[in-house]
C-alpha cells in the first residue's frame, strides 16, 4: 500500500514540475517570443499563405469565435462523413469495416469534435485505420489545439491594458497544433514504444496461444494515438476496454507516462497564464486551489478503494479488504484511483479501471470531478471553465471588501455577471435534463433495458452517461446500453452546447473586459492572490458545483453507498 | 449621531404600522417582479395554495396532507412578507427622515414678486422656476431659490441642524438659499430655481421610495447572479421528481416547493432592496442628498480625493500666531502697533491679529482712536492700516510692499527679511508692520490644521483612497502644510482648471475621482469628477452639477460618503454570503427527509438528528425567520473597517461565510425540537 501511494505521489510531483517549465514554454509561444521551436517558422508560414490567413491581423473576439465556430463546423462535418462513408472507401481499411449507423455517426463526430470521446462504438471493431488516424486522431489533434488556442485568447483578453484585439486565432490554433501538441506527442509515442506498445498498419493478426488456439488479434497504430488521446485530453481509446488493454497500457511504467501526459497541459496552462499575465503567484494560488480539491479527492477515493466492500468479507470471499474489482493487477489500486481522478477532472476519460466497478464513493468523487471540470480541467477549456468560477467568486469578495468588484483591473459589471450566470445555469441544465429525461424514459418503458444494473447504481450510469457528455469527459460508467438512437444523438447534443457555450461566453466576457479602462489597483482593491480569496474560491466552487447535484448524488452513489 | 438614537428609530412603531402595511401592498406581482427569487417564492406560495386546497378532496402521494399542505403554504406566504416587509420598513425610515425635512417646507406664503416691486402672497406650492420672491426677516423661504438682490442672515438649523446662522449674498459664491429656512436679518430677492416637486430633496424621497427607485449596476449584477441560482435550483427540484420516481420514492409537491425555496438565496433575496434603500437612508441622515443611488455606491470605488485645502484640512483661514519684533522694538509696543493696524481690519487674518494680541493681555486706550482715520487696504499700496491723531501712520502689509513703504529703516530690513523667510518656508505667511516709514516687525500668519485630519486621511490611505489638497498657495507653502496634514498629493496655485485638468488625468488612468466644491467655477469640476458633492451653500450652477448636495456645507463629509458606499457594498456581500452557505445545512436537513423512509441508508445524512416529519418545516420555518432577525443588520449596516481589502475579507468570511455554514445547523435543530412539541 505505501509502494502503491508513493506510485501516485511520483506520478503526481512528475506532472508538476514538468508543468512548470511547459508553462513558461506555452507563454512564449502564445506571445510570440523566440523560442528554440522557431525553426517551425516557415513551414507554418507556408500553411497560413496556403489557407490564406494573414497571421499578423489580430482580430476582436467575436471574429475569432467566428473563426473556431467554423473551422470546428468543418472538422464535425468532415468526420460525419468519413464515418458514415466507411465503407464505400478502400483505403487502410483492412478488415472492411462498413458505414455507420447515423445517430452513431453523428454522436461520434459530436464527440471527436468536442474533445470528448465519448465512444458508443468500439474502436477496434467499428473504425477501419483510415477512420481512426484521418478522422479520430486528426480530430484529437484539433479539437485539442482548438481549447488551447482559445484559452490564448482569454489570457489576451485579460492583459491589463484597453484593446478590443485579442489575437489571431488561426495561428494560435496552428502554433497549438505545431508547437505544443505534436512535439510532446512525439515524445510521448516514442517512449510509449519503448514499453512495448504496438504501432503497426497488419490488421488482425493469427497468434497461436499457448493453449494452442489460433486467435485473432487487433493491432493498428495505437502508441501515436494514445500519445494525443492522453495529452489533448480526448481520451478516446484505440480500443474498446481504452487503456486497460494491455496494447494501450503495457505496464506499470506506461501507466505513470500516460498519467503524466493526462495531467501535463491542463496543469501547465495554468502556469501559463501566471507567466503570460506575469502575475505568478495568482497562478500557483489558482494551481493550489485545483490542487487542494485534486489531492482530496484522490485521497478519498484511494481510501474508499482500499477499503473495498465490506459484504464481501462478510461472505467469506477473500478480496484482502481491497476493491480489485474491474482493476488491472498491474496497476493497483491507488493508480487505478489516480488515474480514475486525473481522467475525470481533466476532461479526459480514458480509463485504465472499470469506473463502474470502483466503490460508490469513488463513483461519486469522478462525477464530482465532472460536475466542476475545472481542476485542472481539459487542454484549454479547463481553465476557461475555472475563469468562470473565478469571476463568480471575485463578484462576491469584491462586495465583501466593499468596491464594485474588479478582477486584474477589470471591473466585473452586470454584463459580464449574466454571460458567467448563463454559463453556470447551463452545466446542470444539461446533466440534470437530460438524466431526468433518461430516467422517465426508462420508467415508462423498463424493457428498453439500457441498465446492465437496477436501482441506485442504474441511476448513477445515466447521470455518469450525461455528466461524462456535458463535461465533455468521455468516460463511461460502462453497463449502460449506450449505442441506441436516443443516446446517440442526446448525448451528442449535450456535447455540442456543453462544449462551445463554455468557450463562447467566457470568451465574451474578456472580450468585454478587454474593452474597458484598466484600474489601478490600490489598498482596497481585493487582491486575488491571498488565503482569503483562495478560500472563496473554493467555497465558490463547491457550491456551484456540489449544491445543484447534491440531490442526485444522493440518489446515486450516496445511497448506494448508505444501503451496502 | 449616536447608535443609541439609531436604534430608537429603527423600529419604531409607527414605522412597524407603515411598513407592515405596506408589506402587505407588495405582494402586488407586477411590484413582486422586481426581485426574481422573492416572485419565485410568491409562486411557490401560490401553487402551495392551489395543492392545499386540491388535496382536502383527492389524495395522492403526489398532494400528500392537507393540513401540512396549509403550514407549509403559510410559512412560505410568511416568507415573502418578510422579504416585503425588510423592504417597506427600510421605506418607511427613509420616509420618515425625509418627511423632518420636508415637514419644514409645507404650504409657506410665499410674497411673490410681479413686475418690480409689485407683492403677492401665495402659496409656495404655486411658485415656478423662474418666479422672484421677496424675504424679509422673520420669513421661512417657501423654496429653493439663488439671492438675485441684496445679502441676508439665514437660520438653516431646520435642515442642517446647525444653529449659527449663515450669510447668502446675491453674486456671490454663497448665493443659494434653500426652502425651509428661515431669514434673521435684511431683506433679500429670490428667484427660484426649481420646479416644484422636484428639488433635490424630492429626488431624494423617491430614492428610498420602493416603487420608483432605480437599481444600481452592483444591484442589478448581484440579482442576475441571485436570479441563476435560483434558476439552478428550479431545475435540480423539477428533474428531483423523475429522479424519485425511479428510485420508487414517492415525494410530495410540499417537499419539493419546500426545497425549493430553501434553497433560493431567499435571504438576501429578501433583504437586498432593504440594503439598498437603507444605504441611501444613511446618506441622508449624514445630510447628503444623493440625485442617485449609483453615485453613493460610486462613492465607495473612490480612488482619488480632492479636498479644498481651506475649511476642509485647514480651520478656516489663515491665523496670526506669532509676532516678531525687530532689534530694538520692545515687544509690547510692537504688539499694540499690529493690534492698532488691525482694528478696523475686517478680513479674518485682520481679526485672528486683533485676537492674538488680546490673548497676550495688550489693551488700548480708546482715546487714541480719536480722530483716526482708518486706511482701507488698495490693491495699489497692499497695505492697510491707520493713522493716528498724533501723526503717526501705521501700515501693515505683504512684507515687499512694507519694504518700499519702508524707507527709514535700514538695519533692521536684513533681520526681518531672513524672518519672512522663515516663516514662508515652513508654510506661513508672513505680514510686517511699519510705523512712519520704519519696519518693526513681522507677524507670523499660519495655516491651522484641523485637529484629528491626520488620522482621518490615514484611514482614507488605509481604505485605498487618495487624497489630493487644492490650494492657491505656493507650491512651498502647499507642500508643507500637506505633508503636515497628511495628504498624498497637492495642486499648489490651483486655478478652476487645474482642477478639472487633474481630474481629466486620474481618469485617464483608470481612477475615480471625487470632489467637494461650492463656487460656480467649481462647476465643470463637479460634473466631471464621478462623485461631485456641492456644498448646500454653494451656487445653484455648482449645485446642478454635482450629484450630491451635503447640507450641512462640511467638506470633510466626502469621508463619510466613501464609507457608506462601502458600507452599503460590503452588507450586501455578507449577507449574499450568509444566505449561500445556509444551503449546505438545509440539504442536510431535507435531503434525508425526502429521501429515508424508502433508502434508509441515506438517514446518514441527517447528521442534525431531526425527526422526518418536521425536518423539512424547520428548515422552511428557520429560512423565513431569518429575514427578520437580519433586518437590522441590513438597516445598520456591517460595520466598515479600513483594514486593508485582504484582512477585510478574511474577517468578513469568518463571520458571515462560516457563520452561514454554522447558524442554520443551530437554527434548524433548535427550530425542529421546538416543532417536535406540536407534533
Amino acid at each position: 500500500m505505501q509502494t502503491e501511494i508513493l506510485g501516485i505521489l511520483v506520478i503526481f510531483l512528475l506532472s508538476v514540475l514538468p508543468a512548470i517549465w511547459l508553462g513558461r514554454y506555452i507563454s512564449r509561444v502564445f506571445k510570440g517570443e523566440k523560442i528554440f521551436t522557431d525553426f517551425l517558422n516557415p513551414i507554418e508560414k507556408m500553411i497560413l499563405r496556403l489557407a490564406g490567413i494573414n497571421p499578423n491581423e489580430s482580430m476582436d473576439w467575436k471574429q475569432n469565435l467566428k473563426a473556431m465556430l467554423w473551422l470546428n463546423l468543418v472538422f464535425f462535418v468532415i468526420a460525419y462523413l468519413i464515418m458514415s462513408l466507411q465503407g464505400y472507401q478502400p483505403f487502410w481499411n483492412p478488415v472492411g469495416l462498413g458505414n455507420w449507423e447515423p445517430t452513431l455517426a453523428f454522436n461520434t463526430a459530436s464527440s471527436f469534435t468536442t474533445n470528448t470521446n465519448l465512444q458508443h462504438y468500439s474502436g477496434e471493431t467499428g473504425a477501419s485505420y483510415f477512420t481512426q488516424l484521418l478522422c479520430f486522431c486528426w480530430l484529437q489533434f484539433v479539437s485539442a489545439a482548438t481549447g488551447i488556442a482559445a484559452c490564448a485568447l482569454l489570457f489576451e483578453g485579460l492583459t491589463n491594458r484597453r484593446a478590443t484585439k485579442l489575437g489571431n486565432f488561426y495561428v494560435l490554433f496552428l502554433k497549438s497544433n505545431t508547437r505544443i501538441l505534436l512535439p510532446l506527442s512525439i515524445i510521448i509515442a516514442v517512449a510509449l514504444l519503448l514499453n512495448g506498445m504496438p504501432a503497426n498498419f497488419e490488421g488482425l493478426q493469427e497468434i497461436t496461444t499457448l493453449e494452442g488456439k489460433s486467435i485473432q488479434v487487433a493491432g493498428g497504430p495505437v502508441a501515436p494515438m494514445v500519445a494525443i488521446k492522453q495529452l489533448g485530453t480526448n481520451g478516446g481509446g484505440y480500443f474498446g476496454p481504452n487503456s486497460t488493454h494491455p496494447f494501450e497500457n503495457p505496464n506499470y511504467l506506461s501507466n505513470i507516462l500516460e498519467n503524466i501526459s493526462i495531467l501535463l497541459i491542463p496543469i501547465a496552462l495554468v502556469f501559463a497564464f501566471g507567466y503570460y499575465l506575469n502575475r505568478k503567484r495568482l497562478a500557483w494560488v489558482f494551481f493550489g486551489v485545483m490542487t487542494v480539491l485534486f489531492v482530496s479527492f484522490v485521497a478519498v477515493s484511494a481510501a474508499s478503494e482500499f477499503v473495498g466492500n465490506p459484504h464481501l468479507d462478510k461472505l467469506g470471499i477473500a478480496q484482502n479488504q481491497y476493491n480489485m474489482e474491474g482493476k488491472e493487477m498491474r496497476f493497483g489500486i491507488a493508480a487505478s484511483s489516480m488515474w480514475g481522478v486525473s481522467t475525470t477532472s481533466t476532461s479526459n476519460g480514458s480509463v485504465n479501471s472499470m469506473h463502474d466497478s470502483h466503490t460508490a464513493i469513488s463513483g461519486g468523487i469522478f462525477l464530482l470531478d465532472m460536475f466542476i471540470n475545472a481542476i485542472y480541467g481539459g487542454v484549454g477549456v479547463g481553465f476557461i471553465n475555472f475563469f468562470v468560477f473565478v469571476i463568480i467568486a471575485v463578484f462576491i469578495a469584491g462586495l465583501m471588501v466593499g468596491r464594485t468588484p474588479e478582477f486584474l483591473g477589470k471591473k466585473i459589471e452586470p454584463k459580464e455577471i449574466k454571460i458567467a450566470a448563463l454559463v453556470v445555469i447551463l452545466h446542470p441544465l444539461l446533466i440534470l435534463a437530460g438524466t431526468a429525461l433518461s430516467t422517465y424514459m426508462i420508467v415508462q418503458n423498463p424493457d428498453y433495458g439500457w441498465l446492465a444494473n437496477p436501482s441506485f447504481h442504474g441511476f448513477s450510469e445515466m447521470l455518469y452517461e450525461f455528466t461524462s457528455a456535458s463535461a465533455n469527459n468521455g468516460s463511461g460508467f460502462e453497463g449502460l446500453g449506450d449505442n441506441t438512437p436516443f443516446w446517440n444523438v442526446s448525448t451528442g447534443i449535450v456535447m455540442l452546447l456543453g462544449r462551445f457555450i463554455p468557450i463562447i461566453g467566457p470568451l465574451a466576457i474578456v472580450g468585454s473586459l478587454a474593452a474597458k479602462q484598466p484600474v489601478p489597483e490600490t489598498s482596497g482593491s481585493l487582491k486575488p492572490d491571498t488565503l482569503a480569496f483562495a478560500t472563496v474560491l473554493i467555497s465558490v466552487i463547491l457550491i456551484v458545483a456540489a449544491l445543484a447535484f447534491f440531490p442526485a448524488l444522493a440518489l446515486g452513489p450516496l445511497a448506494e453507498y448508505f444501503s451496502i | 449621531m449616536t447608535s443609541k438614537q439609531e436604534n430608537n428609530t429603527l423600529f419604531s412603531a409607527e414605522i412597524l404600522i407603515a411598513a407592515l402595511r405596506n408589506a402587505f401592498v407588495k405582494l402586488n406581482p407586477t411590484l413582486m417582479l422586481r426581485n426574481p427569487v422573492m416572485f419565485s417564492v410568491e409562486i411557490g406560495t401560490v401553487l402551495m395554495l392551489l395543492v392545499s386546497g386540491i388535496s382536502f378532496f383527492y389524495q395522492d402521494e403526489l398532494l400528500g396532507e392537507p393540513v401540512y399542505n396549509l403550514l407549509i403554504t403559510f410559512i412560505l406566504f410568511i416568507t415573502v412578507l418578510f422579504g416585503n416587509f425588510a423592504e417597506a420598513v427600510a421605506e418607511a425610515r427613509g420616509k420618515a427622515q425625509a418627511d423632518t425635512l420636508r415637514k419644514t417646507r409645507q404650504d409657506t406664503p410665499a410674497k411673490r414678486l410681479t413686475g418690480s416691486t409689485k407683492i403677492d402672497i401665495v402659496s409656495s406650492s404655486l411658485l415656478k422656476k423662474g418666479d422672484r420672491f421677496v424675504a424679509e426677516p422673520g420669513d421661512i423661504i417657501p423654496t429653493d431659490g439663488q439671492v438675485v438682490e441684496g445679502l441676508a442672515s439665514i437660520d438653516e438649523s431646520a435642515i442642517t441642524g446647525e444653529s449659527a446662522p449663515v450669510i447668502r449674498e446675491a453674486g456671490t459664491d454663497n448665493d443659494s438659499v434653500v426652502g425651509g429656512t428661515k431669514v434673521l436679518s435684511d431683506r433679500i430677492v429670490v428667484e427660484v430655481s426649481t420646479e416644484p416637486g422636484e428639488s433635490f430633496l424630492d429626488k431624494m424621497i423617491s430614492l428610498v421610495e420602493g416603487a420608483n427607485r432605480q437599481k444600481t449596476p452592483n444591484e442589478i449584477a448581484l440579482t442576475i447572479l441571485l436570479s441563476s441560482f435560483t434558476l439552478v435550483f428550479l431545475i435540480v427540484i423539477v428533474t428531483l421528481k423523475p429522479f424519485a420516481d425511479y428510485a420508487q420514492t414517492p415525494i410530495s409537491l410540499a417537499a419539493l416547493i419546500s426545497l425549493f425555496v430553501c434553497l433560493i438565496p431567499t435571504t438576501i433575496g429578501g433583504l437586498l432592496s432593504a440594503i439598498g434603500i437603507a444605504g441611501m437612508d444613511r446618506a441622508l441622515r449624514a445630510n447628503i442628498i444623493a440625485k442617485s443611488g449609483k453615485a453613493v455606491e460610486t462613492a465607495g470605488d473612490i480612488d482619488t480625493l480632492l479636498l479644498d485645502k481651506t475649511g476642509t484640512i485647514t480651520l478656516g483661514n489663515r491665523r496670526a500666531t506669532r509676532f516678531i519684533p525687530a532689534e530694538g522694538i520692545k515687544y509690547e509696543d510692537f504688539v499694540k502697533f499690529c493690534l492698532l493696524s488691525s482694528l478696523s481690519d475686517n478680513t479674518p487674518e485682520g481679526k485672528s491679529i486683533v485676537e492674538l494680541a488680546e490673548k497676550e493681555g495688550i489693551i488700548y486706550e480708546k482715546k487714541i482712536l480719536e480722530n483716526a482715520e482708518f486706511i482701507k487696504f488698495t490693491a495699489e499700496t497692499r497695505m492697510s492700516g491707520i493713522n493716528l491723531s498724533d501723526g503717526r501712520q501705521i501700515r501693515k502689509g505683504a512684507w515687499d510692499a512694507i519694504k518700499k513703504w519702508s524707507e527709514h529703516s535700514n538695519e533692521s530690513l536684513p533681520f526681518l527679511e531672513e524672518n519672512t523667510h522663515k516663516i514662508a518656508q515652513k508654510g506661513g505667511t508672513p505680514l510686517a508692520l511699519a510705523v512712519n516709514h520704519e519696519a518693526l516687525g513681522v507677524i507670523q500668519l499660519e495655516d491651522i490644521i484641523k485637529p484629528g485630519i491626520q488620522e482621518r486621511f490615514e484611514r482614507l490611505r488605509r481604505m485605498g483612497v487618495k487624497t489630493v489638497m487644492v490650494t492657491g498657495d505656493n507650491p512651498l507653502t502647499a507642500e508643507f502644510i500637506a505633508k503636515q496634514a497628511g495628504v498624498d498629493d497637492f495642486i499648489a496655485e490651483a486655478k478652476p482648471e487645474d482642477k478639472m485638468n487633474y481630474i481629466k488625468q486620474e481618469q485617464n488612468s483608470g481612477k475615480l475621482v471625487a470632489m467637494m466644491g461650492d463656487g460656480t467655477n467649481d462647476a465643470p469640476a463637479l460634473a466631471q469628477a464621478d462623485v461631485g458633492v456641492a456644498m448646500n451653500s454653494g451656487t445653484q450652477a455648482a449645485k446642478e452639477a454635482a450629484n450630491m448636495v451635503d447640507l450641512d456645507s462640511d467638506p470633510t463629509k466626502l469621508l463619510e460618503v466613501v464609507e457608506i458606499g462601502k458600507q452599503l457594498l460590503i452588507t450586501r456581500g455578507n449577507v449574499t454570503t450568509f444566505s449561500i452557505a445556509n444551503d449546505v445545512a438545509k440539504y442536510f436537513a431535507i435531503v434525508p427527509a425526502l429521501f429515508a423512509i424508502t433508502i434508509p441508508g441515506l438517514n446518514a445524512l441527517n447528521i442534525m438528528q431531526l425527526r422526518p416529519d418536521s425536518a423539512i418545516l424547520s428548515a422552511v420555518i428557520f429560512n423565513a425567520i431569518i429575514i427578520p432577525l437580519l433586518i437590522p443588520l441590513a438597516l445598520r449596516g456591517t460595520k466598515y473597517r479600513p483594514i486593508g481589502a485582504s484582512a477585510l475579507l478574511t474577517r468578513n468570511l469568518l463571520v458571515y461565510g462560516l457563520g452561514g455554514l454554522i447558524v442554520p445547523f443551530i437554527g434548524i435543530k433548535a427550530i425542529d425540537l421546538m416543532v417536535s412539541l406540536f407534533i
